[in-house]
């Protein structure tokens, strides 16, 4: 008898919670660090983006209007779905090269402790950047964060998922709705991270994941007029200028690329959620 | 309306001189080319005095004095940054009146305003971070919060010495060192700060202050020495600067346009609100960037409500803006008068019904009566586009679904009012607007404590309050 022939996955996009194929039809071939085929994945085109927008609008006011607590028991349940998929990650991870499974293995462990992390902070984060401000007057006058709205996120190239989720994470926990352009080396585990998402309670819509080009798609994110905020974390030195000008028209949030190297297993910080709020301050008058 | 003896306010207080330098590295200095500009008051059209103009090769001098302070000044104990600045706050209560009356001569703001508004305000920004200079380990960003270096500043004609408050206090408060362009319309009351800050013994290159226009300011914010850029004007400015710094290091905050809606339900107390509304449209001439300039008003409440505005409108006075009983000033410049006019003839031709008091307008001076158009729709030019006059714009709603989706109708996003008795209903829509303030049963309302700064087209970055020092450390 016969070796069983594999069933080979078919790499698809994921917008609005569901995995279409990209509109133009395209894909390209991802291969390992010794150039063997590993998958075809999708190749979003500006149209693919441009419907990642429209179902990352449609899903912010219900997203940013859950309660913090909401928001963070699904970022912990992305976690565990994430820690149950533990073998597959640390197979997509080693199949990029680079890595051992040892080291593979700590990088998902590393994820899944990230997203704990983050997930504790959907009900903190207004405590530490709120204030009430003690105005000369009688007002009664409170700041307060708020989601900035929809952030295109071009994910860092190196680091496939720690890196993947180290840009997702702090986006969505304060209520953010985002479109994704996966490391184009390295798609394998955004599109696997993409069913975590998907089986996660997460609503359709606030994670969106593109595969493909980023020099390519992320220009059309940059300047398209209904997204808030661009992090070009993974962008090469000159897309991030061009996406940088195109951010200016409608005065998009930026978070500019690194100056160096990132240490994603270092400490992230909250910056990476403050590029993202905005702060809101309400007065009222105090009286009887 | 009762009649009142005019009341002016002495000029004789202040002391312009007919000419003015640069001040760099805490000296006047002539500018390199020959250019200058004159600076009329735009009540009377009369000459004030002449500026220079800065090129670039001044702009260079003052940054390299800037950078040239920045070791020393950032090295310097937070409480002995905190003693500088609570002596500059002392020296501008002390000179207040003086202030005053500079800012209503050479901006056109009534002088009620500029003495009970701009100055206590802007003595009150130097108290507040003159605080915060030896509490930085406290603030949130860390137990050592470095500053940026050397902060490119450009400020508006509206609120001249506040905007230059806002910006320079937090800025020297972190230990930053600063080279601020006043507005070309509106140098003066900037040029007398700089002999505030020799008068305080302030070290040399601290604060250096350049005028000019926007060639001036474009060669600050681009010049390569420069660590961080804070801009207040138009979006469209401010976009040019956003794209201008794209691939640089620079941080930058901008405070842009706005076009606020003021929401009035139909349980407001009227009276309040009708108060409110004048205070948010007409408040210095409407030049404020959160300006209440759309009014959404519901509609079972929108007859009576209109009828007590324009009673109240009637009781406006307009004229001379020394005069203490004035309400409503000078328009800053003829080209802003230009620009008020055009907005308003195109909401005429648009089909909004436009109405002004009687109001008797001056033969000198650039002037605009107090001006409410009704029958507005959203797509009207004066509903979209921010007039930056004393214009407002009437549209009505029925539900509050439909005051938020009207209100957030808009690419800028700075301020809101809310006028309810209800204060559930209030934090409902309070958290529903994308504005960055939202004032309830109130509107313009300011205070250094309180952070201020717009969401969307309106800008990025806050200023006032613990959230303001963000934009001058390294975080």
């Amino acid at each position: 008898m016969s070796e069983r022939l594999a069933v080979r996955k078919t790499y698809k996009l994921f917008i609005g919670g569901a995995f279409p194929r990209s509109e133009s039809g395209r894909s390209y071939v991802v291969t390992s660090s010794k150039g063997d085929f590993l998958a075809n994945a999708a190749r979003a085109s500006r149209k693919d983006a441009r419907d990642a927008v429209a179902a990352a609008r449609k899903a912010f006011p219900g997203w940013s209007g859950a309660t913090a607590y909401n928001r963070g028991q699904i970022l912990y349940r992305i976690a565990e779905m994430l820690e149950g998929r533990r073998a597959q990650f640390v197979a997509e991870i080693t199949a990029m090269g680079g890595v051992g499974v040892k080291q593979a293995g700590e990088m998902v462990d590393a994820t899944v402790d990230r997203l704990v992390w983050y997930a504790g902070w959907s009900d903190k984060i207004g405590a530490v950047l709120g204030s009430a401000n003690p105005v000369a007057g009688p007002y009664f006058n409170l700041s307060s964060p708020e989601p900035t709205g929809v952030v295109a996120v071009v994910a860092p190239q190196a680091g496939p998922l720690l890196g993947l989720v180290s840009v997702i994470a702090p986006v969505i926990v304060t209520g953010n709705t985002c479109v994704v352009i996966a490391s184009e080396r390295a798609p394998l585990p955004a599109i696997t991270l993409a069913e975590v998402l998907a089986t996660s309670d997460l609503p359709g819509g606030v994670v969106n994941i593109l595969t493909g080009s980023a020099a390519e798609i992320a220009p059309w994110l940059a300047g398209h007029m209904d997204v808030n905020g661009i992090d070009l974390t993974g962008a090469d030195a000159e897309s991030a200028v061009t996406c940088e000008e195109l951010a200016a028209e409608n005065l998009k949030r930026v978070l500019r690329p690194p100056a160096g190297p990132v240490d994603w297993l270092a400490d992230p910080g909250i910056g990476r959620m403050t590029t993202f709020l905005e702060t809101k301050t309400v007065w009222h008058p105090i009286g009887i | 309306m009762f009649e009142y003896a005019p009341a002016p306010e002495s000029r004789d207080i202040v002391d312009i001189r007919p000419s003015y330098g640069l001040f760099i590295n805490g000296e006047w200095v002539e500018p390199q080319g020959e250019e200058r500009h004159k600076t009329v008051n735009p009540a009377t059209e009369e000459v004030l005095a002449e500026v220079a103009w800065a090129g670039e090769a001044d702009v260079d001098r003052a940054v390299q004095a800037a950078a040239k302070a920045f070791p020393v000044w950032s090295a310097m104990p937070g409480a002995e940054r905190a003693k500088y600045l609570f002596r500059i706050a002392r020296i501008i209560q002390e000179r207040a009146r003086e202030l005053a009356v500079l800012e209503t001569l050479d901006n056109g703001k009534p002088i009620r305003e500029s003495r009970d508004v701009d100055l206590p305000l802007v003595a009150a920004h130097f108290f507040y971070y003159a605080g915060w200079a030896d509490k930085l380990s406290y603030a949130g960003f860390g137990p050592d919060p470095r500053p940026l270096g050397v902060a490119g500043q450009v400020i508006p004609w509206n609120f001249p010495l506040l905007m230059l408050a806002w910006k320079i206090a937090p800025a020297l408060a972190c230990g930053n060192t600063v080279v601020l362009k006043p507005a070309e319309t509106t140098p003066l009351t900037a040029l007398a700060f700089a002999d505030i800050c020799r008068q305080a013994d302030l070290p040399p290159g601290v604060v250096n202050i350049v005028t000019g226009a926007g060639e001036t300011g474009a060669a600050l914010v681009d010049h390569p020495g420069v660590d961080k850029v804070a801009f207040t004007g138009s979006t469209e400015v401010g976009r040019l600067i956003a794209r201008s710094l794209a691939g640089t290091r620079k941080k930058l905050t901008l405070e842009l346009g706005g076009k606020a809606a003021n929401i009035v339900f139909e349980d407001a107390p009227l009276d309040q609100a009708v108060e409110g509304i004048v205070n948010g449209i007409f408040f210095n001439q409407g030049h404020v960037c959160c300006a209440g300039s759309r009014l959404l008003v519901q509609e079972s409440v929108a007859a009576d409500l209109l009828e007590a505005l324009k009673r109240r409108l009637g009781t406006l006075r307009l004229g001379d803006p020394l005069d203490k009983n004035t309400d409503i000033g000078a328009i800053n410049s003829a080209e802003q008068l230009a620009k008020i006019r055009e907005l308003s003839e195109a909401g005429e031709a648009e089909g909004a019904e436009r109405w002004s008091p009687a109001c008797p307008i001056p033969d000198r001076g650039y002037w605009f009566p107090p001006t409410l158009f009704t029958g507005v729709a959203q797509s009207h030019r004066i509903a979209r586009e921010e007039i930056f006059g004393p214009v407002l714009s009437v549209l009505t709603f029925r539900t509050p679904a439909e005051a938020v989706e009207k209100a957030n109708n808009t690419p800028y996003g700075l301020s809101a009012g809310v006028w309810t008795e209800k204060g559930s209903r209030m934090l409902w829509m309070a958290s529903r607007l994308r504005a960055g303030v939202v004032w309830s049963n109130t509107f313009n309302r300011f205070d250094p404590t309180s952070p201020f700064g717009g969401y969307k087209e309106s800008g990025y970055g806050r200023e006032g309050g613990r959230h303001g020092l963000e934009a001058y450390l390294a975080v």
